[in-house]
């Protein structure tokens, strides 16, 4: 929850400011002049021609380019450069054809059968199914013959084989939002099927339609232009791949009759393609994103004074973290996500990091494991661990460490083991090949670190899989994981958030039992004041990246000095119960006898 | 007054299972509780107790396979779609995730006005209608043009229910509508409930796992285990006193925020767990 890193924060906004950025992004803006140049010859060639295409002159046959016909002549005396433009507008239109048909099946197709599912989904798997393993070039050829030599049809034809491309996308996108709950919303506001398609489910395919179009435009141009130069296309109308059929009979004669065709497809098709990468960095936000910050970090105002309780018991300091400060490149500088972390864990304490969403305390806990999300960076001060420095330490370093001494256990049990490995393997990989043990020591290691976390049969928690456990089973594993090696520190990530508060119980009582056998230093963070009065010697509280005030449990607890701590505690449900309805007799009540 | 608004008797959801012959999994089976009109009754239960179901079943977004729901003196377990339709302007809801509950390409305007565009408002209608929505939940009026990401997830918790206003409902689930808040502003949203509840009259059933929410929120209170309701009765008594040992688990259970009084309670669920192991280990030999 907290440990989104701040880079991915600032909002893309869509809709109006798209194209703007296509023009600016390098590859975009390139390939959309050139678009737009090879569109406008299309459109204007009627006009922009100077010949007919198809008028012969036999004194101009394969002539060299000249005054009056410009780029020359080819076998049959026509102007190469009238054919070119002519041709252009046919090609361009067969790919705008190829991606029409494949749009319009695909789309409408792709949302009815993700939308309603059932006999239309299987008939959509079905066809789709049947034009991915039908060759298209046969079956385009096999039209040509029953239906002649038309462009158009042989377009149409090959966008119904492209369609499936958009089925396919269509129908994920729209399996995934009909699951959001902004169309149950939609559902309980009263509005009907096509009235939810239009508005919610459009609008989340929108991206991915857009993103195809250009790379299918391309598809279908390539195809066509391979169509006609296999002499299969209609020689009436003039297409790049029919200049370059008639090109490649007389190469040896004049190559001036292939370069221009192949120069103008080879151009489009490229600039299609880059466009198409470009607006996928563009609507999806890939790309490069590396942020140059503009300025230097600097904490920017005053670093409140953290209140202490100073009631700290005599004890060797094991963690100590003074004055650190995470960042993360943001467009405008840096983004301080931690600005002045203080903070002091004994030996064999129980300290809870407490604060809400935003507050810096999954980053405070990152930056001591030398684990914070890429882009995030320690700025300024030092984590002191068992007198070395750990701020600055290579990776190797801090994994030698990691594995051994400083244990972390996450918020999200389940998605923190390995689907597609038992939990026995993960349990004995890291004592096999950070602590060195044999194989068989390690599994009776792991077994008995099983038991010891309270798992009732260890032998087949060893054997399973992570998705047969429970997401309490799951967290008593990786907190045996994480035990394995005799930790001195076990820093756990809001350990019990995802859990129902019957296991959250038993987890915290694991927990404060293996402390007393092991002897280890915990630091729990956590936005849950019940599980600090549960667990926790000591207590220090967050805010916006600063700690405001430290001290021990009880004395925090019963006396909170400051004013963000005081509005935290009265923000608790008090627990006081609701007076009955007036009017209403406490009737109807049914106790537990009863049901049984 | 005593009429119920809503009674659900013997209610069982069951979804078909995975394959041929596998069996339907009942998520819910056989609950019967009733809604008073203003009253809130709250569910209260753990992860796969089927109380999100029951919600849903009422909204009609999951299939009723037995018992039935009668709002209003009218069996609502099996409407037409028509009726359907015509039911959300009576019962609405209030989802937990603030984050996807509201469309992000939408503004908050737009995803207001949608209860209202089925009923055929005016524009005009329409607008004033979402100010004074906004103003109910304390937004600002400009917060119409503007988009979800803008919002932090308690005021976007306020659209959510705002939008679940807009058509004078008179019953709202609300299903964890404060658990993926922070502590601070799930009081804040706690307390805009209660304020609209006595403003407007509306009947909430409330789901949530939390049994300090529950307890603070419900009149009555229904404790679900494993699709059934172990107990249910006064919230006061259900969540102070419970009868039932897995009320009794789940409340000792609950960390207080204070220290000595938590030190206290954990005493007490040991003490309770070793009595409960012992009892299950007679009724096993007996």
């Amino acid at each position: 929850m907290s440990s989104v890193s701040p880079a991915a924060a600032p909002a893309r906004r869509s809709g109006p400011g798209l194209f703007r950025r296509l023009v600016r992004h390098p590859l975009g803006g390139v390939s959309m002049l050139i678009l737009a140049v090879v569109v406008l010859i299309g459109a204007l060639a009627p006009w922009l021609a100077p010949f007919d295409p198809s008028a012969t002159d036999l004194r101009m046959i394969l002539a060299e380019p000249g005054p009056e016909y410009l780029l020359g002549g080819d076998a049959a005396g026509r102007d190469i450069l009238s054919r070119l433009l002519v041709a252009t507008a046919f090609s361009l239109a067969g790919g705008l054809l190829v991606m029409a048909v494949a749009v319009t099946v695909g789309l409408t197709s792709g949302l009815i059968a993700g939308y309603y599912g059932g006999f239309i989904d299987a008939a959509g798997a079905w066809f789709t199914a049947l034009t991915m393993s039908l060759p298209s070039i046969i079956v385009l050829i096999a039209a040509r013959s029953v239906m002649g030599p038309s462009m158009w049809w042989t377009m149409a034809i090959f966008g119904l084989f492209i369609s499936p491309v958009y089925y396919r996308v269509v129908y994920t996108s729209v399996r995934s939002v009909r699951n959001e709950l902004y169309v149950d919303a939609a559902r309980t506001s009263g509005l009907g099927d096509a009235r939810i398609i239009g508005r919610h489910v459009l609008l989340a395919v929108r991206a991915p339609v857009i993103l195809l179009m250009s790379g299918v435009i391309a598809a279908g141009i390539g195809m066509q232009a391979g169509f006609d130069f296999l002499g299969l296309g209609d020689p009436t109308t003039p297409t790049w791949g029919q200049m370059l059929n008639e090109g490649f009979y007389n190469i040896n004669r004049s190559s001036n009759l292939v370069l221009w065709p192949a120069l103008v497809l080879g151009l489009t098709t490229i600039a299609l393609t880059l466009l198409g990468t470009a607006l996928r960095d563009e609507l999806e936000g890939t790309g490069d994103k590396r942020h140059k910050a503009a300025s230097p970090w600097a904490l920017d105002g005053e670093v409140a004074p953290l209140l202490d309780h100073g009631d700290a018991p005599a004890g060797e300091a094991l963690l100590t973290v003074r004055d650190l400060a995470v960042a993360y490149p943001a467009a405008d500088g840096y983004a301080t996500v931690v600005k002045g972390a203080r903070l002091t864990v004994r030996r064999g304490e129980t300290h809870g990091l407490i604060g809400e969403s935003g507050s810096g305390k999954t980053q405070t806990a990152f930056a001591i494991l030398g684990l914070l999300p890429q882009g995030g960076k320690v700025m300024a001060g030092s984590v002191e661990f068992d007198g070395e420095e750990l701020v600055g330490r290579s990776d190797a370093q801090m994994n030698r460490l990691r594995g051994s001494r400083i244990a972390y256990v996450p918020q999200e049990p389940m998605s923190n083991l390995d689907p597609s490995f038992t939990v026995g393997h993960q349990l004995t990989e890291p004592l096999v090949k950070v602590l060195g043990m044999k194989k068989g020591a390690a599994k009776e290691r792991a077994l008995s670190l099983l038991a010891k976390v309270g798992i009732p049969d260890p032998q087949r928690a060893f054997d399973s899989y992570p998705h047969q456990l429970s997401g309490g089973m799951a967290q008593r594993v990786l907190i045996a994981g994480a035990v394995s090696s005799h930790p001195d520190l076990l820093i756990a990530d809001e350990p019990t958030t995802a859990l129902d508060v019957t296991v959250q119980a038993e987890v915290l009582d694991l927990l404060r039992d293996l402390q007393e056998e092991l002897g280890m230093a915990i630091l729990i963070v956590t936005h849950n004041f019940g599980v600090v009065a549960d667990i926790c010697d000591r207590v220090t509280v967050m805010q916006k990246g600063v700690m405001v005030e430290t001290g021990a449990t009880r004395a925090v607890f019963e006396g909170p000095r400051h004013e963000y701590t005081r509005a935290l505690f009265a923000a608790i449900p008090q627990g006081a119960p609701r007076a009955p309805l007036p009017g209403v007799a406490s009737a109807g009540s049914l106790g537990a006898g009863a049901l049984r | 007054m005593n009429q119920p608004l809503l009674t659900v008797d013997a209610l069982e959801v069951a979804y078909p299972g995975r394959g041929l012959r596998a069996l339907p999994f009942r998520a819910v089976k056989g609950v019967s509780f009733d809604i008073r009109p203003g009253e809130t009754v709250g569910l209260v239960g753990e992860s796969g107790s089927g109380k999100t179901t029951i919600g849903r079943a009422l909204l009609g977004l999951a299939p009723v396979s037995g018992g039935t729901l009668t709002f209003k003196g009218e069996d609502i377990s099996h409407p037409t779609k028509q009726r359907r339709r015509e039911l959300t302007r009576d019962i609405q809801v209030v989802y937990q995730d603030p984050y996807s509950s509201l469309n992000p390409a939408l503004t908050i305007g737009a995803s207001l006005t949608e209860p209202m565009i089925v009923r055929k408002t005016s524009k005009k209608e329409a607008g004033a209608r979402v100010r004074e929505l906004l103003d109910m939940v304390a937004l600002p009026a400009d917060a119409a043009d503007r988009y979800p990401r803008e919002f932090s997830g308690g005021q976007r918790q306020r659209v959510a229910i705002a939008r679940a206003l807009a058509l004078d409902p008179t019953l709202i689930v609300c299903d964890e509508p404060v658990s993926a808040l922070d502590l601070s502003t799930q009081a804040r949203v706690l307390e805009l409930f209660l304020e609209i509840q006595e403003r407007t009259g509306v009947a909430y059933l409330f789901i949530s796992h939390d049994l300090a929410v529950v307890r603070e929120m419900s009149h009555r209170v229904a404790v679900l285990y494993h699709g059934e309701i172990v107990e249910w009765g006064d919230g006061d008594a259900v969540t102070s006193a419970p009868e039932h040992p897995y009320t009794q688990r789940l409340l000792l259970a609950s960390p207080v925020p204070d220290p000595a009084a938590q030190e206290q309670r954990r005493a007490d669920r040991l003490r309770l767990k070793d009595i409960q192991a012992q009892q299950d280990l007679q009724a096993g030999a007996a």
